[in-house]
C-alpha cells in the first residue's frame, strides 16, 4: 500500500451548533481542511464521520449532502458509522482509499449535533451502541458502564479520586490554550473533591464517576484531506504521513470479557498501528486519548504501551502526561474539555496531531514532535481505531 | 411622594437579612452570595436584559420575567420582593429572586447563571430556599420550572411535591413546593457556603460588576459560531 499524507486540517469550535444544522457545521470544518490544503475542488473521494444524524437531526446521506454543499461534483461520497470511533474509521477508510491507489485526494470529515436534543436524549442515544439485549434494555449507560469499569479499575490498580480529578484538571488546564475546545474553564482539586462543596460542584453522575470525571455533551465538526506523495509534494505542505494504523473489536457486552478491566481492543489496535508503522510506544511524542470518561485516559494510556499497566496514575502524578513532560496527553483540551461531538472525535484527535507535528498548534504547541499517536474509543471498547502519525522531512 | 403613588405602592416591610455567604466552586473561585439591595437593581438589568436575546435553554423567557420582577421590586411594585447575588471577585455570576407571600409561604421567582458549568445556578437555587426555610422561617416555597434544567434541577433533586391546587405567581402551569422537611432532608447534599466571608472576599463584593453583554452572551451559549471571530 502506498504512503497517505495529510495536507488539509479544519474543524469547527466545539460547543453548541445553535442554529447551525449539521450539514452546516460539517460544512464549516470541511470547508476549513479544504482551504488549507489548497487543492480548490478537487477531491476525488468524500467520508463523513457520523454517528447519530438518523436519531438526533432526522438526516441521513451524509455524503451526499456534503459533496451537494460544497459543489465537490462527481466526487465519490460515502456515510461511515462506527458508534464514537466513526471518525477514526473515515479516516482509516480515506487512508485505504488514497493508500490502494484507488484515489489521488479524498476529503473526510466527522461532526455531529448533540445539543439538538436533550442531554436525557442524548445520553439514551450513545447508549444505543451498548447490546441491546444484554445492556440496552437493562438501562444500561455509557456513564454507568465506565463507573462500573472505573470502580474495579482503582481496586486493582490503586487509583484514587484524587488520579481521576488530575485527568480532569490537566485536559481543563491545556483545553485553555485551545480555542476550538468546548469547556474552557480551569478546575482545581480543591473544588472538585476536597472542599465540602464538592457534593453540590462536582456530584456524583455514576460513583465513583462525578460530573468532573465525564465529558460534556457537545456539537461539532472535523476535517482532513488526505492525499498521495504526489499530491502532498506539490501542494508545499510539511509532510505529515499516516505511517500506521490499526483497528480491533471486543465483545459487545462488557460482562462478556475476561477481565472488564482489560481493554483488549486498545492493546491490539495499537499494536497493529504501531505495527505497520514501524515505531514502537517511546516512539510517540504526543497522543490524543479518547477520555470521554477520566478514568479512560489512564488506561488508554497503558493498554497503548505507554505505560506498564497499572502505572498510568502514577505517570499523570508525577506529570509525565502534561504538556513538557515525557509523553503529552489530550493536549487539546481531550474530550473532556475540547468536547464530544462522537462523530467528529476520531477526526479531530487527528487534526489536533497533525497541527501539532506541523507547527501549527498555536500557544499548546509541543517542542518539535516527530511522531504523534491517536485512539479512537468506540463502543465501550469494542471497537477501537489507532494512528500513528509521522512528519517528514 | 404623590397620594396616587403612595396608593400604587405596596405595604413597605424590610425582610430579615440574608447573611452573606462564600462557597468555593469547582475552578476554586471564591463566589460570595449576598443580598442585593434595591438600589443595584439598575446594576443588574442591563445584563438580565442582555439575555433576553439568547434562545437557548429558556434564557430569553427566564431573563425577561426576571427583568419585569426586578423593574418590578426597583419601582415598588411587588411587595417583599429580595434578589441574591453570586459575585466571583465582585463580578456578577448569577442571581435568584422571589418574594415572601406570607409569613409561611415563600414564592420561588428566577435562577440565572450568567456562568455556566461551574454550578453557579445550583448553589444560589440551594441559597434561595436557604434564605426562606432557615432566614424567613417559612414551612413551604412554591415554585415552577420554567426549563428542562430547572425541572431536573428542583423537581427532582429537591424531590419537590406536587401544589396542583396551587396557582403560583408565574402562571398556570403546575405548581410544586419545598417544605421544610423537603429542604433538611436535602441540605447535607445541595445546601453549602461558609460564613462569616472573610473581609477580603466581602470587600470586593460589595460593589456589583456586571459583565460586559458579549461576554456574556458567549459564556452563556458557547456557541460554535463564535470561532468565526
Amino acid at each position: 500500500m502506498r504512503d497517505t499524507y495529510i495536507i488539509g486540517v479544519g474543524m469547527t469550535k466545539f460547543g453548541r451548533a445553535g442554529d447551525w444544522t449539521l450539514i452546516d457545521v460539517l460544512e464549516y470544518a470541511a470547508a476549513r481542511a479544504l482551504e488549507d490544503a489548497g487543492l480548490g475542488e478537487n477531491v476525488e473521494s468524500v467520508f463523513v464521520a457520523n454517528m447519530g444524524a438518523g436519531i438526533l437531526n432526522r438526516l441521513s446521506g451524509l455524503g451526499s449532502a456534503m459533496v451537494d454543499r460544497l459543489c465537490l461534483f462527481p466526487a465519490a461520497a460515502e456515510t461511515v458509522e462506527n458508534g464514537p470511533a466513526s471518525g477514526g474509521s473515515a479516516v482509516k477508510i480515506g487512508a485505504m482509499a488514497v493508500g490502494s491507489g484507488a484515489v489521488d485526494t479524498a476529503l473526510v470529515v466527522g461532526g455531529e449535533v448533540m445539543r439538538a436534543v436533550t442531554g436525557w436524549e442524548a445520553t439514551d442515544f450513545v447508549a444505543t451502541l451498548t447490546h441491546p439485549e444484554a445492556e440496552y434494555i437493562y438501562g444500561v449507560t455509557l456513564p454507568a458502564l465506565a463507573g462500573m469499569f472505573a470502580r474495579l479499575y482503582m481496586d486493582k490498580y490503586g487509583v484514587t479520586p484524587e488520579h481521576l480529578a488530575m485527568v480532569a484538571i490537566k485536559n481543563h488546564e491545556n483545553a485553555m490554550k485551545n480555542p476550538d475546545a468546548h469547556i474552557q474553564q480551569t478546575v482545581t482539586m480543591e473544588g472538585l473533591l476536597h472542599r465540602p462543596e464538592a457534593v453540590v460542584n462536582n456530584p456524583y453522575v455514576a460513583e465513583p464517576l462525578r460530573m468532573f470525571d465525564c465529558c460534556p455533551v457537545s456539537d461539532g465538526a472535523a476535517a482532513v484531506v488526505l492525499c498521495s506523495r504526489e499530491v502532498a509534494e506539490r501542494s508545499g505542505k510539511p509532510l505529515v504521513r499516516i505511517a500506521g494504523f490499526g483497528q480491533a473489536t471486543d465483545t459487545h457486552a462488557v460482562h462478556e470479557r475476561e477481565d472488564p478491566t482489560e481493554l483488549a481492543a486498545v492493546r491490539t489496535a495499537a499494536e497493529r498501528a504501531f505495527a505497520m508503522a514501524g515505531r514502537k510506544p517511546a516512539d510517540v511524542d504526543v497522543a490524543e486519548l479518547h477520555d470521554a470518561f477520566t478514568i479512560l485516559e489512564i488506561a488508554q494510556s497503558e493498554e497503548a504501551g505507554f505505560f506498564e499497566r497499572g502505572t498510568g496514575h502514577i505517570a499523570l502524578e508525577k506529570g509525565e502526561t502534561r504538556p513538557g513532560g515525557r509523553l503529552p496527553i489530550n493536549v487539546s483540551g481531550g474530550l473532556k474539555a475540547r468536547g464530544h461531538p462522537v462523530g467528529a472525535t476520531g477526526v479531530a484527535q487527528v487534526v489536533e496531531i497533525a497541527r501539532h507535528l506541523r507547527g501549527e498548534a498555536g500557544e499548546r504547541q509541543i517542542e518539535k514532535p516527530r511522531v504523534g499517536f491517536t485512539c479512537n474509543f468506540g463502543g465501550f471498547g469494542n471497537n477501537v481505531v489507532c494512528f500513528v502519525l509521522e512528519r517528514e522531512g | 411622594m404623590s397620594q396616587l403613588e403612595e396608593i400604587l405602592r405596596p405595604p413597605e416591610k424590610d425582610l430579615p437579612p440574608y447573611p452573606a455567604k462564600y462557597i468555593v466552586l469547582a475552578s476554586g473561585e471564591r463566589m460570595v452570595i449576598r443580598q442585593a439591595r434595591r438600589e443595584e437593581v439598575p446594576i443588574l438589568l442591563p445584563d438580565v436584559a442582555a439575555l433576553t436575546t439568547v434562545d437557548r435553554d429558556y434564557y430569553d423567557i427566564v431573563a425577561a420575567r426576571t427583568y419585569a420582577e426586578l423593574l418590578g421590586w426597583l419601582r415598588h411594585r411587588v411587595r417583599d420582593e429580595y434578589c441574591l447575588v453570586g459575585l466571583v471577585d465582585g463580578v456578577l455570576v448569577g442571581l435568584v429572586n422571589g418574594r415572601s407571600l406570607s409569613p409561611r409561604i415563600g414564592v420561588s421567582y428566577h435562577t440565572i447563571a450568567m456562568r455556566r458549568g461551574l454550578r453557579v445556578g445550583a448553589h444560589l437555587f440551594a441559597a434561595k430556599m436557604e434564605y426562606h426555610i432557615e432566614y424567613l422561617n417559612q414551612q413551604e416555597v412554591y415554585i415552577v420550572a420554567e426549563s428542562p434544567i430547572g425541572f431536573r434541577r428542583w423537581m427532582i433533586e429537591y424531590g419537590l411535591e406536587k401544589r396542583p391546587q396551587v396557582h403560583h405567581e408565574l402562571g398556570g402551569v403546575m405548581s410544586w413546593a419545598l417544605t421544610r422537611d423537603l429542604y433538611f432532608e436535602a441540605k447535607d447534599r445541595l445546601v453549602v457556603g461558609e460564613r462569616p466571608v472573610p473581609d477580603d472576599l466581602m470587600e470586593k463584593a460589595k460593589v456589583i460588576t456586571p459583565v460586559e453583554e458579549d461576554v456574556l452572551i458567549k459564556q452563556v451559549t458557547a456557541r460554535i459560531r463564535q470561532a468565526e471571530g
